[in-house]
C-alpha cells in the first residue's frame, strides 16, 4: 500500500478558551487527489488546516503528512510538505517583489543559489505569471496576486497543496483561469470552500465538516446533488444551479 | 524598472550612481552628512563647496535641480525654525534693515538651514538613485540588524495595503454623510483610526502565520546582495572623503 498524502486519525482540538473545534476528525487524501472540503462558517474547517502544518498542535489523534506525523521536531518539514495558500494573498505577499516572496518559503527550507532562482523561475511559470517577477504584489491584479500567492507555495515543492477559499474575490475570468492553473498542477489539493460549483469543477471527492466531525465523504457530484443533506449543513448551491 | 521599485522619492536612472550597489551609498550618505555636520558654522565657503560636490553628484546621476528642490520641501517647517532664531536669541545684536537680530542667533540659524538643508540634499539623492528594496538589502549587508531589516520590509509592503483600507473606511463613512469638517464630527474619524489599528493588528498576526506556514523562523534567509570592488568602495567615497576633508579645512582657516 502507498502512503497516503495527508492521513488524519481521530483528530481533537479544543482552543485555550475551551472552545472545543474538532471532535475526532478521520482524512485520508491519498498522493495526486483533489479533495474539497467543504462545511458551513464555524464548522471547523480553518481550524483542521491549521493542523496540517503544524500552527495548531492536535489535543488528540495524529495528523501524518506523507507518512511523517506532525511533531515539534518534524514541523520544519512539515510545513515544507503543506503548501497553504491563505485567504487573502495581502497576507502571504509581503515581500517588495513577487520574485523575493516566491524565493522566502525554499530559501526558508535551505534552498541556496542557484536552484533558488530556478526554482522561482518554475513556480512563477506554472501559474503563468513568469513577467511579474520584478514586480511590487502592490500593483498587481486580484487574480495575478492570487496566483501569485500560488506560486510562493509551489516554489516550496509541497507534498500537499491546501487552499483557503482560492475563488473569493476573483472576477469570473480570474476565477477560470486559476481553476486552469490549478487542473494543470497535477498534484495533491486540499481546498477549503464556499464556492460549491468550483468545488464541483476543481475537486471529485468532497469531505464535509461540520460541528467539528466529518459528516460526509463521498463524490462531489452525489453530495450537491443531495438538496437535503446540504440543507442540513448550511451549503447551498448558487441560484438557478441543480444537479441531479 | 518595474513599479516595484517605484516610490515618490525614486527617480529611474540608469548612470553610474544608480548601479552602484546600496551599502555602498548608504555609507557615502552617511559619511557626507556626518561631515557637514562636523563642519563649523562660520565655515560658510565649505558648505558652499560641499553643495558643489553634491552639484557634482546629481550632474553624474542625471537628476534635474528643480525635481530635487521640489523633494527637499519636507526642510521648510525646520525653516521656520532658523528664521525665528535670530529674533528671539539673547546676546549681542546686529542692525540689518532696522530690524534687531542676535549674531548668535543668526549663526544658529544658518546652522540649522544649511546643514539641515544639505542633509536633506543628501538624503534625497540617496533616495532618488536607489530603489526602497535595495535600500533594505543594503541595510542588512551594512549589518543592522536582521529584526530592524524585517520591519522595515514589512513597513514598506503594508503601509500602502493599510492606506488602502483606511481610503475604503473613509469613503464608507463619507458615503453615508460623514462630514469631517465639523468638530463633532470626529469621532467617528478617531474610532475609525481605533478599527483601523485593530485590522493592521489582526493582518499582523495572518501575516505572521502565512510566514511560519512557509518555513520561517525568525531569521530573514540571506538573499545574495552584490558585493563591492574596492575600486567601487575609493570611487564611490570620492564625494565622502572631500566632504569630510572640508569639513577638516574649516577648523584650520577659520
Amino acid at each position: 500500500m502507498t502512503v497516503p498524502s495527508l492521513e488524519v486519525s481521530g483528530l481533537a482540538f479544543a482552543y485555550p478558551d475551551g472552545h472545543q473545534a474538532l471532535f475526532g476528525v478521520d482524512l485520508r487524501i491519498e498522493r495526486g487527489e483533489r479533495v474539497a472540503l467543504l462545511g458551513p462558517n464555524g464548522a471547523g474547517k480553518t481550524t483542521l488546516v491549521l493542523h496540517l502544518n503544524g500552527v495548531h498542535r492536535a489535543g488528540a489523534g495524529t495528523v501524518r503528512v506523507g507518512g511523517m506525523e506532525v511533531t515539534r521536531e518534524h514541523v520544519q518539514e512539515i510545513r515544507r510538505r503543506v503548501g497553504i495558500v491563505f485567504q487573502d494573498p495581502d497576507d502571504q505577499l509581503f515581500m517588495p517583489t513577487v520574485a523575493d516572496d516566491v524565493a522566502f518559503g525554499p530559501a526558508n527550507f535551505g534552498v541556496t543559489e542557484p536552484e533558488l532562482a530556478l526554482r522561482v523561475k518554475e513556480a512563477l511559470e506554472a501559474v503563468g505569471v513568469a513577467e511579474l517577477a520584478d514586480r511590487s504584489p502592490m500593483h498587481l491584479s486580484g487574480g495575478q496576486r492570487r496566483r501569485a500567492a500560488l506560486a510562493t507555495v509551489l516554489a516550496c515543492d509541497p507534498e500537499i497543496l491546501v487552499l483557503d477559499e482560492p475563488s473569493t474575490h476573483l472576477d469570473p475570468v480570474a476565477r477560470r483561469e486559476l481553476a486552469e492553473v490549478l487542473l494543470g498542477l497535477d498534484r495533491t489539493m486540499l481546498m477549503v470552500t464556499h464556492d460549491l460549483p468550483y468545488a464541483l469543477q476543481l475537486c471529485p471527492r468532497s469531505v464535509v465538516i461540520d460541528g467539528g466531525v466529518v459528516v460526509a465523504d463521498a463524490p462531489t457530484r452525489d453530495l450537491l446533488a443531495d438538496a437535503d443533506f446540504l440543507r442540513a449543513h448550511r451549503l447551498e448551491l448558487p441560484f438557478g444551479f441543480a444537479l441531479d | 524598472m518595474g513599479a516595484g521599485h517605484a516610490h515618490p522619492l525614486y527617480r529611474a536612472g540608469d548612470s553610474v550612481v544608480h548601479r552602484l550597489p546600496a551599502h555602498v551609498k548608504i555609507v557615502v550618505a552617511f559619511v557626507f552628512v556626518l561631515a557637514v555636520v562636523a563642519t563649523p558654522r562660520e565655515a560658510f565657503a565649505v558648505f558652499g563647496l560641499q553643495f558643489l560636490l553634491l552639484v557634482g553628484v546629481w550632474t553624474v546621476a542625471r537628476i534635474p535641480p528643480g525635481w530635487l528642490a521640489a523633494r527637499a520641501l519636507i526642510e521648510a517647517p525646520f525653516v521656520v525654525l532658523a528664521v525665528l532664531l535670530p529674533f528671539f536669541a539673547t546676546g549681542p545684536r546686529v542692525e540689518w534693515m532696522g530690524m534687531s537680530l542676535a549674531v548668535d542667533g543668526l549663526l544658529a540659524g544658518w546652522n540649522i538651514l544649511v546643514k539641515g538643508t544639505l542633509g536633506v540634499l543628501v538624503s534625497v539623492t540617496l533616495a532618488a538613485t536607489t530603489p526602497l528594496r535595495d535600500l533594505v538589502s543594503g541595510l542588512s549587508r551594512l549589518r543592522v540588524p536582521s529584526m530592524v531589516c524585517v520591519i522595515a520590509t514589512l513597513m514598506l509592503r503594508y503601509l500602502e495595503v493599510i492606506a488602502a483600507e483606511a481610503r475604503r473606511m473613509r469613503l464608507a463613512r463619507v458615503s453615508r454623510g460623514h462630514d469631517p469638517r465639523f468638530v463633532w464630527q470626529l469621532g467617528a474619524t478617531v474610532r475609525s483610526v481605533g478599527a483601523l489599528f485593530l485590522r493592521s493588528y489582526e493582518r499582523g498576526e495572518r501575516v505572521h502565520l502565512a510566514m511560519l506556514s512557509r518555513g520561517y523562523t525568525g531569521t530573514m534567509p540571506a538573499f545574495t546582495t552584490a558585493s563591492a570592488s574596492t575600486a567601487t568602495w575609493s570611487v564611490a567615497l570620492v564625494p565622502a572623503v572631500a566632504a569630510a576633508l572640508l569639513a577638516m579645512s574649516g577648523y584650520w582657516a577659520w
